[in-house]
């Protein structure tokens, strides 16, 4: 991390590199995307999360300029895009399908934008190695697309599009394919290309990890609007939401009724049982539903109460899902609400503390818990 | 394995002699060596020779081979944009109309379609010749290049259009540079195709050609209603292997290349 934080959007000087300015867009009468307004900074490397069908990939076509915007206006670098074509925008696109030219060799494929260009011959050579090089695919450069292998290919669709060196590229789930190893050493390459090139990064992905790994802001959208745009540990720490909190990492939900205590809430969430403390910055009513989110790794899993926690409660262990480092227990409390909460795993597997049926206590402080309203 | 029927055998001789007997005794014939077509002197290759040295066939050979090629070519270019806008062009209005008539020809009798441009030809006052022989072709076999590139176009991964636009191409070097380039295969026997049905048209031709561009089905028609001559079954033979030769090419490239072509295309598009 830059020892300078990297946060134009709480910057009011900052202008933004693109705008969406209340973008609708319907097909037929079916709507992708619902009045979305949303800026995009230049350098950020800003991810596009949400289930499969909620727009996402509408939202790219559009900053690209294979769709018309139905209502509302997308700016990029201030200028108007409603009667730019694609071809005419400074904005590359990685495709889904990568979309490489079957007929041409991999160098051709990396030179067909430059070319368009009129550069010439040798600054286009020039550049083709350098991407080459890049993307280490200096082997293969004579082979067609169809010659080479599924992780191969999606590097050449990286090349080909960073080639121009745009100032805003569009990856769309441009992962997706690739084993975890692959994938992993890509995305820090994506990271270590945007900090040599400086491009703007739009990207799709529906692998939350690969989200949190490379963003500087994640969006989470479903139905066709963005739910909430944040960092990483932001969209994981404070989520705003039960779906977005849901969405992002394992979380435990527990239903109750807030009410106001000195420094924080009390939450009533079953019969006979002690409320739980949590503390927001938000209001909530008296008697108000909430939702307390609390990770599993916040939970901590103990054989008798701790003596000092603000949030204790007694369950039964019903499931323990062993991970390798760390084991995820599922503990089901009086009401038949379960829990998960994870503990590393400092011990060998046969020197275990706790096994299925014990019964154990769970306790979090009043500020592991985040207090949602929906 | 299937085990030996004699039904299939038998089906199959007599489906093949009905096909290709009349042809094949056309083609023994054409080597024989007596005037007389009916009775069987001998082997010999003397009408082929005398052939050469018949002007009035050699004309009208020339002529067919430059109304074919013109008349392929013209309507490989309009079939494969017709092809192009029905399967790229979304929805507009009449789309349903414009596809259903590009089609029309394929069913509609030679007679009418000859005698309407015949019609046509005389009403705006065109002479006949070999331009309009050429217009008349292109007209009919136009279809048969829209069909053959249209079924090519529409396995087409659209998104390979696109991403030429993206890398900065405009909408036509998008069709030239990526389009066209994977769909050749479709559009050379498109093209293969709208050649040998030119070739050896006789019933729209003989309406469009008038008296001073004879097409050579034309001629050979005309030839036999004096009475079949040797010289005409080395003609036909000719003919037919050239016919032959055109739509085995045809097959073959359209099946292997675009087969291959879109396995390369499908394996480099789909992320394995
Ligand atoms: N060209 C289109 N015509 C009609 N509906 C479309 C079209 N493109 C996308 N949609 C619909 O819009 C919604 C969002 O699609 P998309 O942006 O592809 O979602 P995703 O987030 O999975 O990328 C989907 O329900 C999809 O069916
Ligand atoms: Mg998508």
């Amino acid at each position: 991390m830059a020892q300078t934080v990297f946060a134009p959007w709480d910057d009011p000087q900052a202008k933004p590199l693109i705008q969406f300015k209340n973008v609708t867009k319907r097909f037929g009468d079916f709507t992708a995307i619902e009045n979305l307004t949303q800026d995009i900074y230049e350098r950020e490397f800003f991810s596009l999360l949400g289930p499969s069908g909620c727009g996402k990939t509408t939202l790219m076509r559009m900053l690209a300029g294979f769709e018309n915007v139905t209502e509302g206006q997308i700016l990029i670098a201030g200028q108007d895009m409603a009667h730019v074509p694609p071809n005419k925008r400074a904005v590359n696109m990685m495709f889904q399908s990568y979309a490489l030219f079957p007929h041409l060799s991999v160098w051709e494929n990396i030179a067909f934008g430059l070319k368009r260009e009129g550069k010439p011959k040798d600054e286009i050579a020039a550049r083709v190695e350098e991407m080459l090089r890049l993307t280490r695919l200096v082997k293969f450069a004579k082979r067609k697309p169809h010659q080479i292998s599924g992780g191969q290919r999606q590097r050449v669709a990286l090349a080909r599009s960073l080639a121009k060196a745009p100032k805003l590229l569009l990856l769309d789930e441009p992962l997706g394919a690739l084993d975890k190893k692959l994938r992993q050493d890509t995305q820090f390459e994506l990271m270590d290309i945007q900090e040599k090139t400086g491009t703007t990064f739009v990207i799709v992905t529906h692998d939350q990890e690969e989200a949190m790994t490379v963003s500087s802001r994640v969006a989470v959208m479903d139905e066709g609007r963005i739910i909430q745009v944040a960092t990483p540990a932001q969209i994981y720490e404070a989520p705003n939401s039960v779906y977005v909190a849901d969405f992002i990492g394992d979380v435990n939900i527990i239903n109750g009724v807030a009410t106001k205590a000195e420094d924080g809430y009390l939450i009533t969430w079953a019969e006979g049982q002690a409320p739980f403390m949590a503390k927001t910055p938000n209001l909530f009513a008296d008697g108000q539903t909430c939702h307390l989110a609390i990770r599993p790794e916040k939970v901590a899993i103990s054989a008798e109460r701790p003596a000092d926690a603000v949030n204790a409660v007694e369950g039964q262990i019903i499931d323990i899902a062993y991970l390798g480092n760390i084991s995820t227990y599922h503990v089901k409390l009086v009401n038949g609400q379960m829990i998960k909460a994870q503990a590393a795993n400092t011990r060998r597997l046969s020197r275990r503390t706790f096994t299925w049926e014990d019964r154990v206590w769970l306790s979090w402080t009043d500020t592991a818990a985040v207090m949602l309203e929906r | 394995m299937r085990r030996f029927s004699w039904f299939n055998a038998t089906s199959l001789t007599v489906g093949f002699a009905f096909l290709y007997l009349p042809m094949l005794i056309l083609i023994i014939y054409s080597f024989n060596e007596s005037r007389l077509v009916t009775v069987w002197a001998g082997f010999s290759t003397q009408w082929y020779g005398s052939l050469l040295q018949n002007q009035s066939f050699l004309d009208a050979a020339w002529v067919t081979i430059q109304v074919a090629i013109a008349s392929s070519t013209i309507a490989t270019v309009l079939g494969t944009m017709a092809a192009y806008v029905l399967v790229r062009g979304g929805r507009f209005m009449g789309r349903t109309v414009f596809s259903g008539m590009v089609y029309a020809p394929l069913v509609m009798p030679e007679v009418i379609t000859g005698l309407s441009l015949l019609l046509l030809f005389i009403g705006i006052g065109l002479d006949r010749g070999i331009f309009t022989v050429v217009l008349a072709h292109t007209t009919f076999s136009m279809c048969f290049v829209s069909v053959v590139v249209s079924s090519r176009l529409v396995s087409f991964d659209k998104s390979l259009e696109e991403a030429a636009l993206d890398l900065g191409c405009s909408p036509f070097d998008a069709f030239r540079l990526v389009t066209l380039p994977i769909i050749a295969p479709a559009v050379i026997s498109g093209w293969l195709l709208a050649f040998t049905l030119s070739l050896d048209d006789l019933v729209i031709a003989s309406f469009t050609a008038g008296p001073s561009a004879t097409t050579l089905p034309i001629r050979i028609f005309s030839a036999v209603r004096m009475g079949v001559s040797p010289e005409i079954n080395a003609l036909s033979t000719i003919m037919i292997a050239i016919v032959t030769v055109g739509v085995v090419t045809a097959s073959i490239v359209s099946k292997r290349s675009s087969l291959a072509q879109q396995r390369d295309e499908q394996a480099a598009a789909r992320a394995t």
